[in-house]
C-alpha cells in the first residue's frame, strides 16, 4: 500500500506487562468492515441491478447495461451510437490530476529542499506553517480560491489595471479547476518530499560541489534520486486522490470540467440514475486501486534497483 | 581533517543558494495563505458585494449568528464531530494497542483495512453509505452521521495515538508489573496517562478532520440534519452574499486552533 502509516512493531509475542491483547483490534477492523466494507460491496451490487421507473434507488433485477452505457448511448430512433461523453470525464480525471501532480511537483520540490536546508528550529514553524492548510477544509480553501479569481475580484482588478484585459475571465475554466487542484493538493506533495530531504545527508551535495559539477548537476544527478522516495509517496498523496476530486470541478469548473465524481454525484443527486452512478463508482475505484498498484510497483522497483 | 569540522551552517552555504529556491518558497507560502487572507478581509467588508470595500464593519457575524439556520447547522456539526470523535478515538486506542502485538503479517492486513478510509475515493464512500442506510432503513440523520465519520475518523485519530505508543518506555510498565498491579491497573494508571498527549492529539485531529467534512454530510445528512460545510456550499450555489465569509472564517478559526492545540501535544513527546 502506498499510505503506509506502519511504524515499526515489537515482535516479541511473550506476555509482556502493559501488552494488551491483539483481539482488541478486532473491534476497530469489525466496524470498519461494516461502515467501508458493506458500502463498497453495495455499491457493487448497485452497479448490476435495474432502475426504477420512478424516485430514487433500484430495483433487484438483474440489469448489465450500466457499464455499456459509459460507452454507448441509446439514441431516441432506437439506434445506438459509440458515446464519446463520458470518455472525456474519465479523461478529465487522468488530465486534471496528472497536471495537477506535474504543478505541485515543480513546487514542491523547490521548496521542500528550501525548508530542508534551514535552521532546525525554523524547520519546525516552516512544517507547521505547510501542514496547516492541509488540515483545513477543501471546501473554503476551494471557495476562497474561488473568489480570488472571480472577475471582479482582486486578481480580476488587478490584471485590469495593469491593462492586461478589460474582461478577466479565469474563472469556470479548466485553468481555475487546475489553479484550485493544484492550491488544495500542494501540502500533500511537500511533506512526503520534505521528510526524505531532511533525511538527506547534504555533504553529498557538497561532495558533487566541491568535485565540479554545476548546480543544476548537483541538483538533478544527487540530491533528487537521493530523495525520490518522497517523491513517489508525494505523487501517491496527490494523484490518487486527485483521479476523484469532485469540489474543485464542481466549484471552479462551472460544469465545464466535469471528472468522474462529478458525474457520480450527479447520478446520486439531481439525475437519480443510482445503477449508472454505482458503475462509475466501480470505475473509479478500479482506476484508483490500478494507480495505487502501479505506484507501489514503481516504488519497489526503485528500492530493488538500489539495494 | 578541518573540511569536516565546519559547522553546518558553513556546509550548507553552498545549498541555501539554489537559483529561486527561496523565492519560489515565499511565493508558495505567500499563496497558501493570501486566498484565506483574503477571505478573512472580505468578512469585515460591510459592502453587500463582498469585493468591493466599503468600511470595517462586523454586520456580517451579526447576520450569521442571528441566522437559525445557520445556528442549528452549526449545532449539528459540533454534535456529530464531538461524538465522532468520542467513538473514533476509543475505537482508534483500541487498534492501536491491538496492532502492537500482531504480527508482521496481521498488522499489515489491519493497517490496511483501518486506512482503507483514506484510499476509497470519499465519493465513493459517500453513495455507497447512502445507499446502505437506505437499504437497511437507517434514516438519514444524526446517528447515520456519526456513523460515517466515526469510521473516517479513525485512522486520523490513531496516527498520533500509534506514534506515542510506540515511542513509550516499556520499563514503567515492568516496574508496575513488579509493583503488583494487574493488567487493568496497568492500563488505567499507566498507559492510558502515558499515552494521554497522544490520545488528545489524535481526538483533536478527528474532531477537526470531522467538522470539515463536506463529501460524506452531502450526501447522507438528511434534511433535519446538515452540517456547517453543507450548509455553506448551499449559500456558495445559490447567493453569493459576505455571509459566507464570515462563516468560512469562524470555521477555518475553530479548525485552526484545533490543529494548533493538536500539534502542541504532539510534539510534547519529541522534547520527552
Amino acid at each position: 500500500m502506498t499510505l503506509d502509516l506502519s511504524l515499526p512493531t515489537a515482535h516479541d509475542d511473550s506476555k509482556a506487562p502493559g501488552k494488551t491483547s491483539k483481539w482488541l483490534a478486532a473491534v476497530p477492523m469489525a466496524f470498519l468492515s461494516f461502515t467501508v466494507g458493506i458500502p463498497l460491496i453495495i455499491i457493487f451490487v448497485y452497479s448490476f441491478l435495474a432502475r426504477p421507473s420512478m424516485g430514487v434507488g433500484v430495483i433487484w433485477k438483474l440489469d448489465l447495461t450500466h457499464y455499456v452505457k459509459i460507452f454507448v448511448q441509446d439514441k431516441l430512433d432506437g439506434t445506438r451510437s459509440f458515446d464519446t461523453r463520458y470518455l472525456k470525464v474519465i479523461w478529465n480525471s487522468f488530465f486534471y490530476s496528472g497536471l495537477t501532480t506535474v504543478g505541485t511537483l515543480v513546487l514542491a520540490i523547490p521548496v521542500a529542499l528550501w525548508i530542508a536546508t534551514r535552521d532546525p528550529r525554523k524547520r519546525i514553524l516552516l512544517v507547521f506553517l505547510v501542514t496547516l492548510p492541509f488540515w483545513t477544509s477543501i471546501l473554503i480553501r476551494t471557495y476562497a480560491i474561488r473568489q480570488l479569481l472571480d472577475e471582479k475580484g482582486v486578481l480580476g482588478k488587478i490584471a485590469t489595471t495593469l491593462g492586461f484585459s478589460d474582461n478577466f475571465q479565469i474563472l469556470y475554466t479548466p485553468t481555475s479547476t487546475i489553479i484550485g487542484l493544484v492550491y488544495t493538493f500542494l501540502p500533500f506533495m511537500i511533506l512526503p518530499i520534505y521528510a526524505s530531504a531532511e533525511r538527506f545527508d547534504f555533504r553529498f551535495a557538497e561532495a558533487g560541489f566541491d568535485l565540479g559539477a554545476r548546480k543544476m548537476t548537483v541538483l538533478f544527478r544527487i540530491v533528487l534520486p537521493q530523495i525520490a522516495p518522497g517523491i513517489i509517496a508525494g505523487i501517491a498523496l496527490v494523484f490518487i486522490p486527485g483521479l476523484g476530486s469532485f469540489l474543485q470541478p464542481d466549484m471552479l469548473g462551472g460544469g465545464k470540467t466535469n471528472m468522474i465524481a462529478n458525474v457520480v454525484a450527479n447520478n446520486y443527486g439531481q439525475a437519480r440514475n443510482w445503477p449508472f452512478g454505482s458503475a462509475l463508482s466501480v470505475l473509479l475505484c478500479l482506476i484508483t486501486l490500478v494507480a495505487t498498484l502501479m505506484i507501489s510497483i514503481a516504488a519497489r522497483k526503485r528500492k530493488e534497483a538500489k539495494v | 581533517m578541518n573540511l569536516l569540522k565546519r559547522g553546518p551552517s558553513t556546509r550548507l552555504v553552498n545549498l541555501r543558494n539554489f537559483p529561486f529556491f527561496s523565492a519560489i518558497s515565499y511565493f508558495v507560502l505567500f499563496v497558501l495563505y493570501a486566498p484565506l487572507a483574503l477571505v478573512v478581509f472580505y468578512s469585515f467588508n460591510e459592502n453587500r458585494t463582498a469585493q468591493i470595500w466599503t468600511h470595517f464593519s462586523t454586520r456580517w457575524y451579526t447576520d450569521v449568528f442571528t441566522n437559525t439556520n445557520v445556528v442549528r447547522a452549526l449545532k449539528n456539526s459540533l454534535i456529530v464531530a464531538s461524538a465522532a470523535t468520542v467513538l473514533s478515538t476509543a475505537l482508534a486506542i483500541a487498534a492501536a494497542l491491538g496492532l502492537l502485538r500482531m504480527g508482521r503479517r496481521g498488522s499489515t492486513f489491519a493497517m490496511g483495512l483501518l486506512g482503507a478510509p483514506l484510499i476509497i475515493p470519499e465519493i465513493v464512500s459517500a453513495v455507497g453509505t447512502l445507499g446502505f442506510f437506505l437499504f437497511v432503513g437507517i434514516p438519514l440523520g444524526h446517528v447515520g452521521l456519526i456513523v460515517a465519520h466515526t469510521a473516517f475518523c479513525v485512522p486520523f485519530a490513531m496516527l498520533p495515538i500509534r506514534a506515542r505508543l510506540v515511542s513509550l518506555d516499556r520499563s514503567s510498565f515492568e516496574a508496575a508489573a513488579d509493583l503488583g498491579a494487574n493488567e487493568w491497573k496497568i492500563f488505567t494508571w499507566v498507559t492510558l496517562p502515558l499515552l494521554a498527549p497522544g490520545i488528545m492529539a489524535g481526538a483533536l485531529l478527528a474532531f477537526a478532520i470531522s467538522l470539515d467534512d463536506f463529501i460524506t454530510s452531502f450526501f447522507i445528512a438528511g434534511p433535519g440534519s446538515t452540517t456547517l460545510p453543507v450548509y455553506i456550499f448551499g449559500m456558495i450555489r445559490s447567493n453569493v452574499t459576505p455571509a459566507i465569509n464570515a462563516l468560512s472564517t469562524l470555521l477555518l478559526l475553530v479548525s485552526g486552533l484545533t490543529l494548533i492545540l493538536s500539534y502542541t501535544l504532539s510534539r510534547e513527546k519529541n522534547q520527552r
